[in-house]
C-alpha cells in the first residue's frame, strides 16, 4: 500500500488537520500508510488531495487534547494525534482514561507542555509603555510552541481597556479595546526597550528575596532561563545569588542593637483608645461605609434619648424612612407609634433603631418595593447594632419581628415559638411580631386580633421596663 | 517611577516578604469591564519567580513599617531600627495599576504596621483596596491582611473588596504569644477567624461577595520550641474550626537588626518543607494527626524521609498494596504514590492490568514507592523488611540551602 503524505502549514493547523482526519477516516487509512508534513510550500510533493468528509465523532475528551497538542512545536505530534483518535475509533473508546499507555502518556506530557507554556506566556509576558500621548503597550515575546493565538484571549479579558500588542517569533496579536487581530511574526526591536517602571519593578523584584533561602534550582524549575532575556527583573538574579550568603552572615553576626528611639508609651497607650465613645461618633462611621447593598440613599440611624430605658429594634428602614433618613416614620412606623401610645409608651421616650441601617429594595417601576435582608447582610451590620446598644445600655431590647431577634441574638428563630421575654447577650429583651406584619394581613378580623395580641406585648414592655426601674427586679405578674 | 516612590517600595516590600503567602489562587473567575481593568484565573499565576525559588504573583507590601507593637520576631516591631516609610492610599494604587497594566502582579497583597491605632490602620487598608475597585474598575486579585485588634465591622467591610482576608497566628499557643508578640492576643485572633469564617460561608450561599478566595494563616516554624506535633495540631484545628485555604508554614529567618531575645540561626528550610507535606496529608490524604504523629520522634518529623514514607516504614504490616486492586485510601498510603497519580491508576485499571513500567508512566516517585507495591510482574517480597530499608530510601536532599 502506499504511503499518503499529508500536508499541513506551519503552526498550529488545527483546520487543515481535522480535514485530514474526516478524509483519512472515510477512507479508512490506517496510521501506518499517512504521513504528516508541516510546509510552507505545499505541493511540491505531489500530496494528497484531501476532499470534503462527512464530521467525525470522537469523545470530548480526546477532541480538546488535539485542539492543545497541535499547538505543539514537535513535527511528529500530527502523526501521534491521528495514531490516537485511529485506536479511539476502533475499539478503544476510553483510551484516554489509560494514562498508563504509551501513545496517551506521550501526549498527554505533550499538552501538559502546552499548557504550561500558554501559562508562561501569560505569565512572563512584559508590556512596555510606547513612546507618545495615547497610552499604548507593547511586548515582546519568545514562547516555545504556536500559542499566539490560544494565549491571546487571556489578555482581552484582562487588559480590555488597555491598546495592546504582543509581538513574538511566530506572529504577533493586537488589541485596539475593540477588536483582536493576528498580525505577521515580529522581531524584538519592534518593541519599545524600555519602561519608566521597570527600575521600580527591579527594585521590588530584588527587595522580596529573602537570602536566608536562596534555592536557584527551584527558581530556575519554575522560571527556565530561556524566558529570562524578556523580563527586565532577572537582571537582578546574577548580583542577588553572589551576595545571599554574605548578607546572611552579616545578619547573624550582628549583635542585637540598642533602639534609638525612646518607646512611645504614650502612643501605645492611645491606641488602644479606638473605639467610637458616642453614637454620634457611631453613626458617623456606619454613615461612611455607605450601603451594603448599592442603592440607599441615606443610613438611617436610631432616634431617640440616648438614655432610653427601652430600644425598639426593627428590621430595617423603608422607603419613606430612607428618604427622610429617620426610622419608623412609614405605615409600619406610625402603627407602632400608636400602638406604643396605647400602652402608655410615649415615642419621645423610647429609642427606636433598626438592625440595618440601609434601605434595600427592588425597584418596579416607579415603585421602590422593600426586599428583605438576608441574613448575612444582617450579620454584616450586627456589629454596629452591638456597639449601639453597648454605648445605650438600656433596661430592656425590643425585638420586632425575625430580623430583629437574629441581630440580637446572632441565631435565627421563628417568632411564633420564641415570642415574649428572653434575654440578648447581656440585655434583658423582649419579642414580639414587627408592626409591618399587622399591615400585611389579609382580613380585618386576624388584623385586629393580630394587633391585640400586639398590644398586649407593648403592655407587657412597658410594665417590665416600669419594674425594673423600681425594683430591679422582674415582677411575677410580667413573666 | 519616581526615585522617591522607589526607595519607599523598596522598603516596605523588604518588610513584607517574610510573610509566605502570595497565592492569588481561589477567586472567582472575572474579566474586566470594557472601561476597567483586571481579571481572575482560578489557580491564580506566578509572574516571576526569586532566587529562593519563591513566587512573584501579587504586590506584597506594607501599607507602613512603622509599628506600635513589639513582635520579637518581627522586623518592623517598634523597637527596630530599620528604615522606615509609609505609603500614601494613592501611592498603593498607583503602583498597583501601573505594575498591573504591565502584568508584573496579579493583584495586591496588603499588609501594614499597627500605626495610630488597629482601627485606623485597618480602614486606611480598606481605603486602598476600595479606590482600586471603586475608581479603577480593578478586577484583579487583592488580598488584605485583617488587623484582629481592629472593630468588628472593619471585618465586615474588608472583606466586600477582597478576595482573600488572613490573619497570621504566627505563633502556635498562647504561651509563645504572650512571650514574643506582647501586644498580641490568641483569642481574640481567633475570633476574628470566626467572625470571617462565618461571612465567607454564609456569603458563598447567599451568592455575594465576601472574601470568596476564603481565608489563610501562617504560623513561624522555629522561632519558639513548639513541636511539629503540635504545630500539625494546631492547623488541625484552625482548618476544621475555621475552613482556612491554607496553613503556611514560615521557617524563621535571619532579619536585619534582630530582637535579643530571639537569637538568629538560618531558617530550617527543610523542617518547613516536610510540615508543607504532613500537612497535605492531612487535607487531601486521609491522615490524621496521631498517625503522622506516631511516625515522628518526639514530635518532630523526620528530616532526611517524607512523613508519608515514615509512616509507612512504622507500618510496614499494611504493605505491600496491590495496585491492581487495592481501594484508592489505601493507595493513597502509598510513599510516592501523589493523589493525581492514584486517581489515575484507579481509572486505568478499570481497562487494563498495571505493570510496573505503566507506574513509572504515572508517578515520578516510583523508587519510594517500589517496596510497598505489587503490580503484576513486581513483588517486593522480603525487600519490604530490610532493616535498610529507611537508609536506601533516603534521598540525597537537593540544595535546599546554601548552609544546611
Ligand atoms: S504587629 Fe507585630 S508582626 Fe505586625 S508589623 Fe507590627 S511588629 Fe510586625
Amino acid at each position: 500500500m502506499t504511503l499518503h503524505r499529508i500536508t499541513l502549514e506551519t503552526g498550529a493547523d488545527l483546520h487543515t488537520f481535522r480535514k485530514a482526519v474526516r478524509w483519512l477516516i472515510a477512507e479508512e487509512l490506517a496510521p501506518q500508510h499517512v504521513m504528516f508534513a508541516i510546509d510552507d510550500a505545499p505541493g511540491l510533493f505531489g500530496d494528497e488531495t484531501v476532499s470534503e468528509a462527512p464530521p467525525v465523532a470522537i469523545p470530548k475528551g480526546v477532541s480538546r487534547l488535539i485542539e492543545q497538542v497541535v499547538c505543539h512545536s514537535d513535527p511528529e505530534r500530527y502523526a501521534l494525534l491521528y495514531g490516537l483518535v485511529w485506536r479511539v475509533l476502533n475499539g478503544e473508546r476510553d483510551l484516554l482514561e489509560v494514562a498508563s499507555d504509551p501513545l496517551v502518556h506521550r501526549i498527554d506530557l505533550m499538552a501538559r507542555s502546552v499548557r504550561r507554556d500558554l501559562h508562561k506566556m501569560h505569565a512572563f509576558v512584559r508590556f512596555r509603555r510606547m513612546p507618545g500621548e495615547l497610552e499604548r503597550f507593547a511586548a515582546w515575546f519568545e514562547p516555545e510552541h504556536f500559542i499566539l493565538e490560544a494565549a491571546a484571549p487571556f489578555f482581552v479579558d484582562r487588559f480590555r481597556s488597555m491598546d495592546w500588542t504582543i509581538l513574538t517569533p511566530i506572529g504577533s496579536a493586537r488589541w485596539d479595546r475593540h477588536e483582536l487581530t493576528f498580525g505577521p511574526p515580529a522581531s524584538r526591536e519592534d518593541a519599545p526597550d524600555e519602561d519608566s517602571f521597570e527600575e521600580g519593578w527591579r527594585g521590588y523584584y530584588e527587595s522580596v528575596f529573602n537570602p536566608a533561602r536562596v534555592n536557584p534550582t527551584a527558581m530556575r524549575a519554575e522560571m527556565p532561563k530561556k524566558y529570562w532575556r524578556n523580563m527586565p527583573e532577572t537582571a537582578a538574579i546574577p548580583g542577588l545569588i553572589q551576595t545571599a550568603a554574605q548578607r546572611v552572615e552579616r545578619m547573624i553576626e550582628q549583635e542585637a542593637t540598642m533602639p534609638a528611639k525612646r518607646t512611645p508609651e504614650r502612643a501605645i497607650q492611645a491606641m488602644w483608645d479606638q473605639e467610637p465613645k458616642t453614637l454620634e461618633e457611631l453613626n458617623a462611621i456606619i454613615a461612611k461605609a455607605g450601603p451594603l447593598v448599592p442603592g440607599a440613599t441615606q443610613a438611617v440611624f436610631g432616634e431617640g434619648p440616648h438614655h432610653a430605658e427601652i430600644v425598639f429594634v426593627g428590621e430595617q428602614p423603608g422607603d419613606q424612612e430612607d428618604l427622610q433618613g429617620r426610622p419608623f416614620v412609614g405605615p409600619a412606623g406610625k402603627l407602632l407609634t400608636k400602638a406604643m401610645r396605647e400602652a402608655g409608651i410615649e415615642r419621645e421616650q423610647a429609642y427606636l433603631t433598626n438592625a440595618v441601617k440601609h434601605f434595600k429594595f427592588e425597584q418596579r417601576g416607579h415603585r421602590r418595593i422593600h426586599s428583605k435582608p438576608t441574613a448575612g447582610e444582617v450579620k454584616h451590620y450586627r456589629p454596629w447594632l452591638m456597639k449601639e446598644l453597648e454605648l445605650m445600655r438600656p433596661k430592656l431590647v425590643v425585638a420586632l419581628g425575625a430580623t430583629a431577634v437574629l441581630a440580637l441574638s446572632g441565631k435565627a428563630t421563628p417568632i411564633t415559638r420564641s415570642r415574649g421575654r428572653a434575654t440578648f447577650g447581656p440585655y434583658q429583651g423582649y419579642i414580639t411580631v414587627h408592626p409591618s406584619y399587622l399591615l400585611r394581613l389579609p382580613d380585618e378580623a386576624t388584623k385586629r386580633e393580630a394587633y391585640q395580641a400586639f398590644l398586649s406585648d407593648l403592655h407587657r414592655i412597658h410594665d417590665l421596663a416600669q419594674a425594673n426601674l423600681e425594683t430591679g427586679e422582674l415582677p411575677l405578674a410580667a413573666e | 517611577m519616581d526615585e522617591k516612590l522607589s526607595k519607599k517600595l523598596r522598603i516596605l516590600a523588604d518588610a513584607a516578604k517574610y510573610d509566605a503567602s502570595c497565592s492569588s489562587s481561589g477567586a472567582p473567575k472575572r474579566k474586566s469591564d470594557p472601561d476597567g481593568l483586571g481579571s481572575t484565573v482560578g489557580t491564580g499565576i506566578c509572574h516571576a519567580y526569586t532566587p529562593d525559588g519563591r513566587c512573584v504573583s501579587l504586590l506584597k507590601i506594607l501599607l507602613t513599617n512603622y509599628c506600635l507593637f513589639n513582635c520579637a520576631y518581627c522586623v518592623n516591631r517598634r523597637s527596630s531600627n530599620v528604615k522606615r516609610a509609609k505609603f500614601s492610599v494613592d501611592e498603593v494604587v498607583t503602583l498597583t495599576v501601573e505594575f498591573y497594566k504591565r502584568n508584573y502582579i496579579e493583584g495586591l497583597f496588603l499588609s501594614s504596621g499597627i500605626i495610630r491605632s488597629p482601627d485606623y490602620t485597618m480602614e486606611q487598608m480598606i481605603l486602598v483596596a476600595k479606590k482600586l475597585r471603586r475608581d479603577h474598575g480593578f478586577r484583579g486579585y487583592i488580598h488584605l491582611k485583617t488587623i484582629p485588634e481592629a472593630s468588628p465591622w472593619l471585618i465586615e467591610e474588608a472583606g466586600l473588596w477582597a478576595d482573600r482576608l488572613s490573619i497570621n497566628l504566627e505563633l502556635p499557643t498562647e504561651q509563645s504569644l504572650e512571650q514574643l508578640a506582647p501586644e498580641k492576643d490568641g483569642a481574640s485572633i481567633e475570633t476574628a477567624m470566626a467572625q470571617m469564617f462565618e461571612r465567607i460561608e454564609e456569603a458563598r450561599e447567599e451568592r455575594r461577595h465576601f472574601s470568596p478566595a476564603g481565608q489563610t494563616t501562617q504560623m513561624i516554624v522555629g522561632a519558639d520550641e513548639t513541636t511539629d506535633t503540635d504545630v500539625l495540631r494546631k492547623s488541625a484545628t484552625l482548618y476544621g474550626h475555621y475552613a482556612m485555604k491554607r496553613v503556611y508554614y514560615s521557617a524563621f529567618s535571619p532579619i536585619p537588626d534582630s530582637s535579643a531575645i530571639l537569637p538568629l540561626k538560618s531558617p530550617p528550610l527543610m523542617r518547613e518543607n516536610r510540615l508543607y507535606q504532613a500537612d497535605w496529608l492531612l487535607r487531601y490524604y486521609g491522615f490524621d494527626v496521631d498517625e503522622i504523629a506516631s511516625s515522628s520522634e518526639k514530635g518532630m518529623l523526620d528530616l532526611d524521609i517524607d512523613p508519608k514514607l515514615a509512616w509507612a516504614l512504622k507500618n510496614r504490616h499494611r504493605f505491600p498494596v496491590d495496585v491492581n486492586r487495592a481501594d484508592r485510601e489505601m493507595l493513597l498510603r502509598v510513599p510516592g504514590l501523589g493523589a493525581r497519580a492514584v486517581d489515575k491508576i484507579v481509572v486505568a485499571r478499570k481497562h487494563t492490568t498495571l505493570r510496573l513500567e505503566d507506574v513509572a508512566r504515572l508517578t515520578s516517585g516510583l523508587k519510594r514507592a517500589k517496596p510497598f507495591l505489587i503490580t503484576a510482574d513486581h513483588h517486593p517480597k522480603a525487600r519490604l523488611d530490610k532493616l535498610d530499608l529507611r537508609e536506601r530510601l533516603i534521598e540525597k536532599p537537593e540544595q535546599l540551602s546554601l548552609f544546611v
